[in-house]
């Protein structure tokens, strides 16, 4: 083992049915160092995180740890946290209903012979010496996305370990929370724990990492100190070659500054829903891409779900082409081709056991009715027109969906609405937690659907992105809408006065 | 460029592989079935032509008893593996829903005389009478799933309790008798074919439900719902709606077999009639390896774990097992069938066979 590493693996290989998500890479951890690991979506990061934290076991390889003679073992979860290995995974995995107390103790109580006051106290003192604004006895669900994050890493931090791997924590933080993590994460730095962090925020990497492993396509690219590899560099080495694309994307035809624009495709007056959004006007042109922005949970993903009916209006009227128009329930508003791409992937886009192919097909089939179905045959050229065009990476249009990466997965969606050629797509986060080289094929997707006279709203977290497709940005705050940026206004600080309200805006 | 080619192949032929290894286990109980009798004894598969009590040539045999006494479970089946895929749960409810669905038969062709001497409707009418009481109560189990979104087991709990002591009601607890020889057809042979009656309406339901699932998308709608609700939704499907419709397609099926019920008997015995057939229903279910928890589904498999389950209780019978034991001897290869189905023990027999046949894979995988 080298000088002062706290976690080496060497030669890690870890093969599925036809893809080899490992070969032979090296990751070296050292005691108090944040170390990013990059890569697209694919490359093989997951895959060795789950091989550290034991869900996968490796079929070649070896893992050293500080402090164990020899490599190490390690066989399930279990075997980790012994090991001193703990992991905050992007989604939550803590139990909601129990208090954050129990949250940080869950596995390591005694039962009916638990101390709880003991316990409660403890917990307090972790929470107070991180300053996690959160109480022992208070219910984790009660608590913010963030601080439930926090709350994991408290729980990773009291069972002493020399290893935390933070996968895509802070993917669905806002921007003040992720200055909280960072603090907390400097603090354990300081105090000697390895860090991994996976993101795919390329500033936040520059902002705290000390050191950047890339991984493309299950291989090693390299290791770098953060100082020796400039931006541009990194990301070409982990999409394998020279980006040009980066640059800003030509958004051309697409703006229409024209003040003829006809009817509008899509018009919402006083659109109000059950989500507790306050009523909200909003329009959008043929051949026009717009998008709501805002910090997370102002409400731009509830505007969006109330025009495509996917939560419950109650007032309001909205117009299709000029003609008034009921949207109840989705299926109207996909009558009307509307398509509705949806924030959480897991839980409202994919079908996880079905295949690839019937993924694909789902929205269309439905359109079509229940005594219509689409024949094997038809789906079959269907998927694999997509897959083609979308440059979908699957085994075969029979695949289970779950069995794709994320980004993926987002094509697959994109590809099931892209079907059923629908004039007006809300793509609600569309590139969240997808690699660079996607993101740019979706942004160029939108644009291209805009030239082709559709309509597109784009949500995005990332205001650049916004700004590359968008022509007209509608911002949120607190649940309201309260204001609109066309054309000069498209400039970044405007954008983020906006958003933060008038009052620092001056 | 060859060489992805052929990988994507090789991932497709273990795609295919895959969905007929969940046919696999049922067949190969069955073949394990067959193998055990014919060491035992081959006169077990002996089909003789005899006449029945009414003196016509009729199929006789160990295997003829085997398809005929599994109708009414293959039809259950059905209904079942629809209910499961789209709720997740299970309707424990259908044993009882077959004593009321007999008894209504019974009410409407005997009205209320307890030995008619001549049927008081037609058979059809009774039939179709039988049909929409017994959609009713499916309605009312798929309300309480679908709609008040309580736990199938639950919801069919109140049925499974109260089923037969409503069955009984229909009829003021009489047991009526049809002496009408054509009423027997149904249940046992019509004049002039020797082959038992439930067998071909078995198959008539298997035909329907394939045509069903081929020319609508009821396979694709329950097992999408199953699977992921959420975005079921979001695609334009009515989750609560599909969900509620399983439980009706179940009540049509439960009609069915409570016809061939009664029709075998030309009487019911509310307490017995097709007692413990709804766990039978379930464990074909399972035993065809679809997953309890619903989506993704085998319509053959279950249909064929239906098959296997009464072939196993004909088997047991033939080894003289007695009836109050056989049971406990059908839990036993239940455990076994059901343990070697399910994924994690596929899972491992899958890594087993790559050991076995290292040198197949290699050929595949390039």
């Amino acid at each position: 083992m080298q000088e002062g590493a706290v976690l080496e693996v060497r030669g890690i290989c870890k093969n599925f049915p036809g893809v080899r998500a490992l070969q032979g890479v090296d990751f070296t951890l050292r005691e108090g160092e944040i170390h990013a690991l990059m890569g697209e979506n694919g490359a093989g990061k997951s895959t060795l995180i789950k091989v550290l934290t034991g869900v996968y076991t490796k079929d070649d390889g070896q893992i050293f740890l500080k402090g164990h003679e020899g490599p190490v073992h390690i066989k399930s979860p279990e075997d980790a946290q012994n090991a001193g290995i703990s992991t905050v995974y992007q989604e939550i995995t803590l139990c909601p209903n129990l208090t954050v107390a129990e949250n940080m103790y869950i596995g390591r109580t005694k039962g009916p012979f638990t101390n709880w006051r003991a316990m409660n106290r403890r917990a307090g003192e972790i929470l107070r010496s991180l300053e996690i604004p959160a109480s022992p006895t208070q219910q984790l669900g009660t608590c913010s996305i963030a601080v439930q994050q926090m709350v994991a890493i408290a729980r990773a931090v009291d069972m002493e370990c020399k290893v935390l791997i933070l996968d895509e924590p802070t993917s669905s933080l806002d921007e003040q929370e992720v200055r909280k993590l960072f603090k907390l994460m400097l603090d354990l730095k300081a105090k000697g724990v390895g860090i991994v962090f996976v993101t795919h925020f390329l500033e936040q990497v520059y902002e705290v990492c000390d050191r950047i492993t890339v991984l493309r396509d299950g291989q090693l690219v390299g290791e770098y100190v953060i100082e020796e590899l400039p931006r541009v560099q990194l990301v070409s080495k982990m999409l394998g070659k020279e980006l040009n694309d980066m640059a800003a994307l030509d958004k051309g035809e697409t703006v229409s500054e024209k003040e003829d624009r006809g009817v509008p495709v899509l018009e919402a007056h006083q659109l109000s829903s059950t989500e507790g959004i306050k009523p909200f006007d909003f329009q959008i042109y043929k051949g026009e891409v717009n998008g709501f922005t805002g910090l997370l949970g102002s409400g731009r993903s509830e505007c969006v779900r109330a025009i495509f009916g996917a939560d419950k209006t109650t007032g309001g009227t909205v117009k299709v082409n000029g003609q008034e128009v009921s949207i109840k329930k989705p299926r109207d508003a996909m009558k009307y081709g509307i398509g509705y791409l949806p924030e959480d992937r897991k839980r409202d886009g994919i079908v996880g056991d079905l295949s690839v192919r019937d993924n694909i097909i789902l929205a269309l089939q439905v359109l079509r009715g229940f005594f219509r179905p689409i024949s094997r045959a038809q789906a079959e050229a269907y998927a694999d027109e997509y897959i083609k065009l979308l440059e979908i990476k699957t085994a075969s249009s029979e695949t289970p969906i779950k069995a794709l990466s994320g980004g993926n997965q987002q094509k697959v969606i994109l590809a099931r609405w892209l079907l059923t050629n629908p004039n007006y797509l809300i793509l609600d986060e569309p590139t969240r937690g997808i690699d660079i080289g996607t993101k740019i094929e979706i942004q160029k997707l939108v644009l291209k659907l805009a030239a082709e006279g559709k309509s597109v709203t784009f949500i995005s977290s990332e205001i650049d992105e916004m700004l590359r497709t968008c022509s007209r940005l509608l911002v949120m705050r607190d649940r309201k809408m309260v204001g609109e940026l066309t054309g000069e206004d498209l400039q970044q600080d405007k954008i983020m006065a906006t958003i933060a309200g008038g009052e620092s805006a001056s | 460029m060859t060489s992805v080619k052929s990988k994507q192949q090789g991932s497709v032929l273990t795609q295919k592989l895959h969905s007929k290894r969940q046919l696999f286990i049922p067949i190969a109980a069955l073949l394990v079935l067959i193998l055990v009798n014919l060491i035992n004894d081959p006169s077990f598969f002996a089909i003789k032509v005899g006449t029945n009590s009414t003196g016509d040539p009729v199929l006789s045999g160990n295997l003829i008893t085997i398809l005929d006494n599994a109708s009414e479970l293959a039809i259950l089946a059905i209904g079942m593996t629809l209910v499961t895929a789209a709720s997740g749960g299970q309707d424990i409810s259908v044993g009882a829903t077959i004593a009321i669905a007999g008894s209504v038969v019974l009410r409407v062709l005997c009205g209320t005389e307890a030995r008619p001497e001549t049927l008081q409707a037609p058979i059809i009418v009774a039939f179709l009478v039988c049909c929409v009481v017994s959609m009713l109560f499916g309605a009312f189990n798929g309300a309480l799933v679908a709609y008040f979104k309580i736990q199938p087991m639950v919801a069919t709990l109140i049925l499974y309790t109260a089923g037969r002591s409503i069955a009984a009601w229909i009829n003021n607890n009489a047991l009526p008798i049809i002496s009408e020889p054509s009423f027997a057809y149904y249940g046992n042979f019509i004049p002039g074919i020797a082959i038992p009656t439930p067998v071909f309406i078995a198959i008539a339901c298997m035909i329907i439900i394939a045509l069903v699932l081929k020319f609508t998308t009821l396979g694709l709608y329950t097992q999408s719902v199953g699977i992921n609700p959420h975005s079921s939704r979001l695609n334009g499907i009515n989750p609560e709606f599909i969900k509620f419709i399983t439980y009706v397609i179940l009540g049509l099926c439960v009609a069915v077999a409570g016809f061939i019920k009664v029709s075998r008997f030309s009487t019911i015995n509310y307490s017995v009639v097709a007692k413990d057939i709804e766990m039978d229903a379930i464990l074909a279910v399972a035993l065809g390896g679809n997953a309890l928890s619903g989506g993704k589904f085998s319509m053959a498999a279950s249909i064929l774990g239906a098959y296997v389950i009464q072939f196993l209780t004909t088997t047991l019978y033939t080894f003289k097992v007695d009836s109050s034991a056989l049971p406990a001897y059908k839990a036993v290869v239940v455990i076994i069938l059901v343990v070697l189905s399910s994924p994690v023990a596929r899972e491992k027999m899958a890594k087993l066979w790559k050991k076995v046949a290292p040198a197949k894979t290699a050929k595949e995988a390039n």
